[in-house]
């Protein structure tokens, strides 16, 4: 009996060991940081993993990324989830303003998005330079396309793009047209398992590792520009957030170090996010 | 076959290499995922003797519940945790949320059923053997489910591992609920679902031979504790 409970108590002062401080120290770990709503794009092309520890040593702010999809992110933070919102979609961005969940937007740099598609391309779309026009042959080739499917800020151009082109894509959905309701690694890996076309951001695409037979079919149509926005979520809507830091944040973001930051970020010496926080209209 | 080949040298080159965040990764899982078990066990274990010992109106209906939510999907888990947790939700001024309280939170919710559910089982197996005679002891059913906890420890072994298995392997609750934070809230799980979003497939795959290989050690682990503890008993006078 005794020996049992000599055994008990030495599990159970193992488990509790091993348990518990972890869980207390995780707890007061946090003291100053941030929480920032981003997309996919910018955390899984690595821009965050360059940009983050630059800010983090001159402000002693650490960040906290949360990449989803531009519609997720934006719902995350007007539930007040997060300080800043980092995205790239225009129209939604101005709408999180004009309901007041932020004081204003600030453009922060831009890259193009890219047509991928198989090396055979079955639409022959190849260097088109109309990508309104480069779907269309893909809707009347019923050549398999991969969308986004998630809301995100890549999934609503690719949609302005079908509407541009007169074609209902939707309509054949899980036909040719197939929605794959993930990101834009996830999607980029179904396309190449099933030899889709699929709209891309170029970051994204750049350090894209599992291509397989994708190559890019359609860039450099200036409708392909791809904005992102940044904001600090106001402290009118959720006393909670941590305005000042995240404002920091922004602020750093859209100063010329923070610029400079961004225009280093490459990929085999290849630019991936194009600084433009002082272009007028952007 | 070129890939398998690279995510088998990927697991070495990362158990070789002990990268710090490699590291770190590992340690955020074993954590949240321990405290979730121990945690779900306090919980489950109790309500799993007491459903097997105790006859009471409705008993009946909470053992199909029971079982039923054996098979609650990650996901919904994350998605209530994350309701409950948010800044505008009913909890939300814990400030828990993108946190690994969160995730250990969102775990000990999905496995809790899952241990209650086996012990039980295996709790009423033992108590058919013992009713009997704990009856005409007249042992209290506090005491009764008490004994029956201690008496049957090594068949709850099995439900507090099939509890860890589901936690350490599941990614829908804790993604959400977490966030795939880097260095915060980042498991090896979500890292397994990033590098694959990434198309590093190897990598990924790499990653999953570890987590196995880490699974593997905790189950042989307990399963040698309870042979050793087990022969100790029968040694003893």
């Amino acid at each position: 009996m005794r020996q049992r409970r000599i055994l008990l108590a030495a599990a159970t002062t193992l488990l509790a060991a091993l348990a518990l401080p972890a869980t207390l120290s995780m707890a007061s770990a946090a003291d100053r940081f941030i929480t920032v709503a981003s997309t996919t794009s910018t955390e899984q092309s690595g821009l965050f993993k360059h940009l983050l520890p630059i800010f983090e040593k001159k402000t002693g702010i650490e960040v906290r990324v949360v990449a989803v999809g531009t519609g997720q992110a934006i719902k995350l933070a007007e539930k007040g989830d997060a300080d800043v919102l980092f995205v790239h979609h225009k129209p939604s961005e101005e709408k999180f303003v004009a309901a007041g969940y932020a004081a204003k937007r600030l453009p922060v740099m831009y890259n193009d998005f890219v047509v991928v598609g198989p090396k055979s391309d079955p639409a022959k779309i190849k260097d088109m330079k109309d990508t309104a026009a480069a779907f269309k042959k893909v809707a009347a080739a019923k050549a398999p396309f991969a969308s986004r499917g998630d809301k995100s800020g890549t999934h609503l151009a690719e949609q302005a793009f079908w509407k541009a082109a007169g074609v209902d894509a939707t309509a054949a959905s899980g036909q040719w047209y197939r929605e794959t309701g993930s990101g834009m690694g996830p999607t980029l890996n179904t396309a190449a398992g099933m030899d889709a076309y699929a709209l891309a951001d170029r970051g994204t695409w750049l350090s894209f590792t599992n291509r397989k037979n994708l190559e890019i079919v359609v860039e450099g149509d200036p409708k392909l520009f791809n904005q992102y926005g940044v904001m600090a979520v106001s402290k009118a809507k959720h006393p909670h957030v941590k305005d000042k830091d995240g404002q920091a944040f922004v602020d750093w973001l859209v100063s010329p170090e923070g610029q400079k930051a961004i225009a280093d970020y490459k990929i085999n010496s290849q630019q991936l996010f194009f600084p433009n926080a002082r272009q007028a209209g952007a | 076959m070129d890939e398998i080949a690279a995510a088998f040298s990927a697991a070495l080159a990362m158990i070789l290499g002990g990268d710090p965040e490699l590291v770190q990764i590992v340690l955020l899982s074993l954590r949240v995922s321990l405290t979730a078990v121990v945690l779900a066990a306090i919980l489950g274990l109790p309500v799993g003797a007491a459903l097997a010992v105790f006859r009471f109106p409705g008993r009946r209906v909470l053992v199909v519940l029971l079982n039923a939510l054996m098979g609650l999907p990650p996901v919904v888990v994350g998605l209530v945790v994350y309701v409950t947790l948010s800044r505008s939700g009913p909890l939300g001024a814990l400030g828990w949320l993108f946190t690994p309280l969160a995730m250990i939170l969102a775990q000990t919710i999905l496995i809790t059923p899952l241990i209650a559910a086996v012990a039980r089982q295996s709790m009423a197996e033992l108590w058919a053997e013992y009713a009997d005679e704990l009856r005409s002891l007249g042992v209290g059913p506090w005491r009764t489910v008490a004994t029956l906890l201690w008496d049957g420890r090594f068949g709850l072994l099995t439900s507090v591992l099939a509890g860890f298995g589901r936690a350490a392997a599941e990614v829908g609750a804790v993604i959400m609920v977490g966030g795939n934070i880097a260095h915060v809230t980042r498991t090896m799980t979500t890292a397994i679902a990033l590098e694959t979003a990434k198309g590093e497939l190897a990598l990924a795959m790499g990653l999953g031979i570890l987590l196995m290989g880490i699974s593997l050690v905790i189950n042989a682990g307990a399963y040698l504790l309870g042979e050793f503890a087990r022969a100790r008993e029968a040694g003893a006078p």
